[in-house]
């Protein structure tokens, strides 16, 4: 196995906390699905972070573990530089940025990696289903999950969005995420990948190049049950963006 | 007795009927909520004078307050709440309608812990476990833990986990501290201390979990009940092989929790372990029952911390059945399916079921886990090959299979 793609699956007990560790598990079955050997490595926080890892997963956490990740992370750029792909969920993608907001409510320095600082949001957290269509070369299939969170994202010109939002919140911009170099960030869990292959794939083929298709059913099924709950309007309003020139 | 008080609970009592007669639940949380609305100090009143326990946690209150319940009925009457009526409103509904019985154990759902301890002046207080539990509605972790500090500064007695971290650093305020070393087998949430934040140091032997900050130096304390397999010893150090008809380790440390609290109201250990045995199962959960011809048993899991156990209770080689709806009651968001081990599963027979069965089985798909999907419950445990099955089941498909029992 010295030759497996290595997914370092980044700190998983400080950031993971709605189950998206999930999502280094998906890469890597999605790889041995395709006879392509692939190995999940998850990082304790007291050990340095491996400088030669394929694909590095980040998912959401607590507010105090936020600011624990970010003491731990310089290493991660580097890892950008060189431009393995860094996959990050929620407050994953909020400690990337320029600043965060720690326990206190006080702004925090992040870890500059995309281009955007994350302020609260207005009103009452982000809770519920988020659906986006995304807005990046080669993803076409619309992103489902789910959200929860408090952060209020504003992209830099650096940073593109992965996805304009069709329903939730996202950033609370009108757009979900966040793509800069290699780096790929969303506030979709559920967790993500496991609910879109198709951007599983996207960020696999950078590292694994071409790959050839999956019987998805199992996915697509589930996928289809959320499109149709949505449309039900079960699970709350549809976002929208606030008018701005008025 | 004030006139408002007497006039709140007749009122509550016939909302209770009403809601039983129209079928919404068993009535409790109903009557509750219309006897505090009248009178929002009927759970003041209805607790003053008595001798009360309260039992909260993530995982195994319903369990632990029965074990405890079992053990303090040795000595004599004592008022609970059952039906998992563990808010507030179910609270007062328990104690207004047994206004006789001089002790009460009362478990309470972890946020309400502080508001319940002010209002019922508890004597001691029982903490189990805290961990990620339905977090599109409740805070995060810590923040219950932090709560749970303050308000311990005021019990007489806390009975605590010594193995958790979270529940060590809220309990060490109480006057009086008895700790039991009931065992932790979820560690996710608490890598970070309590206290200053910094990365818990964890020491694993096969006999013991040791923990400590090395930075502000909370550490675990030194356990006065010790468990080791289904060996509890005392803080006399008697030991006592404890064989309880519910299966499972976590339940010893259940049992050795509920013991330490019952020997404060005087109950020996051997008296309380004896009452103990003798419960076959707790609202449902562990129930030995047939669904269309087959015999099952019905595992209850509501979070990870909760399926880790429920995993290690199934029987090797059975069949399971793994039922999940993301309901209200059991939070919105099934994300948790991914925190769960379902890999140790490889194997063996598996069904997904539930009213997110999809999600279920997209994970049993990535666990490397065989199984079939099926959206009736009972159509589920048909759907297993020959022989008992293990259906294990969060909350509200709980609920499910237990309509599906009762009505045959
Ligand atoms: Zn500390």
């Amino acid at each position: 196995m010295a030759d497996a793609l290595q997914i370092a699956l980044v700190f998983p007990s400080l950031l993971g906390t709605y189950g998206d560790g999930g999502n280094a598990s998906v890469l890597a079955q999605r790889l041995r699905w395709r006879d392509i050997d692939a190995e999940v490595i998850d990082i304790a926080v007291d050990e340095p972070l491996p400088e030669q890892a394929d694909i590095y997963v980040l998912g959401g956490g607590e507010d105090t573990a936020q600011t624990l990740a970010v003491s731990r992370l310089s290493g991660l750029a580097s890892v950008v530089q060189r431009g393995a792909p860094v996959f990050a969920v929620c407050a994953g993608f909020q400690i990337l940025g320029e600043t965060f907001l720690d326990a206190r409510g006080a702004t925090h320095p992040g870890l500059g990696l995309i281009d955007c600082h994350t302020n609260r949001l207005a009103g009452s957290r982000a809770v519920g289903e988020l659906l986006g269509l995304p807005v990046v070369d080669g993803l076409d299939a619309p992103l489902t999950g789910y959200e929860n969170h408090g952060g209020h994202t504003v992209l830099g010109p650096d940073a593109a969005p992965l996805a304009k939002v069709e329903a939730g919140v996202g950033n609370g911009e009108g757009v979900d995420g966040a793509v800069q170099g290699s780096v790929v960030a969303t506030y979709l869990h559920g967790p993500a990948l496991a609910r879109n292959p198709a951007l599983a794939d996207w960020i696999l083929a950078k590292v694994a190049g071409p790959l050839a298709p999956l019987d998805d059913t199992e996915e697509e099924e589930l996928r289809r049950e959320r499109f149709a709950a949505l449309r039900r309007g079960r699970f709350r309003k549809q976002w929208r963006p606030p008018a701005r020139d008025s | 007795m004030s006139l408002r008080n007497s006039v709140a609970r007749a009122t509550g009592s016939a909302a209770a009927g009403l809601s039983r007669l129209t079928g919404r639940g068993s009535g409790t949380t109903v009557g509750g909520r219309v006897t505090l609305m009248l009178d929002p100090l009927a759970l003041r009143r209805a607790a003053a004078g008595r001798d009360i326990a309260l039992v909260s946690g993530t995982n195994g209150k319903t369990t632990t307050r029965t074990l405890l319940v079992a053990a303090l009925e040795t000595r004599g009457r004592v008022a609970s709440n059952g039906g998992g009526a563990n808010l507030p409103t179910g609270l007062t509904a328990a104690l207004t309608g047994d206004r006789t019985s001089p002790r009460a154990v009362l478990e309470v759902d972890e946020p309400y812990l502080p508001q319940i301890i002010d209002t019922t002046r508890p004597r001691a207080v029982v903490l189990l476990n805290l961990s990620r539990d339905q977090l599109d509605r409740y805070a995060e972790v810590s923040r219950i833990a932090t709560i749970w500090r303050k308000a311990l500064a005021d019990v007489p007695v806390a009975v605590g986990n010594a193995d958790d971290p979270l529940v060590v650093w809220a309990a060490s305020g109480a006057h009086e501290t008895v700790w039991v070393a009931a065992g932790q087998r979820w560690t996710d949430d608490s890598t970070a201390c309590p206290s200053c934040g910094s990365v818990l140091v964890r020491t694993t032997s096969s006999k013991d979990v040791h923990w400590h900050c090395p930075s502000c130096g909370l550490s675990r304390p030194t356990p006065q009940w010790m468990v080791e397999g289904r060996t509890v010893t005392a803080p006399d150090g008697t030991s006592y092989d404890v064989q309880l008809s519910l299966p499972g380790e976590v339940n010893i440390g259940n049992a050795a929790l509920a013991a330490a609290a019952a020997m404060t109201w005087g109950v020996t250990p051997a008296a309380a372990f004896e009452a103990m045995a003798a419960i076959p199962s707790v609202e449902g959960r562990y129930l030995e029952t047939t669904i269309g011809g087959r015999p099952v048993r019905l595992l209850l899991a509501k979070n990870p911390a909760g399926w880790v156990e429920a995993l290690e209770m199934t029987r090797p080689g059975l069949p399971v059945v793994v039922a999940v709806n993301a309901r209200a009651q059991d939070g919105r968001d099934p994300s948790w399916l991914w925190d769960v081990p379902f890999e140790v599963l490889q194997g063996r027979e598996a069904v997904a079921t539930g009213e997110r069965s999809r999600d279920v089985a997209v994970r049993l798909r990535y666990a490397g886990v065989e199984h079939v999907r099926i959206d009736d419950l009972s159509d589920a445990v048909r759907a297993a090959s020959p022989g008992p099955v293990e259906v294990l089941a969060n909350y509200t498909a709980f609920q499910g299979y237990r309509r599906v029992v009762r009505d045959g």
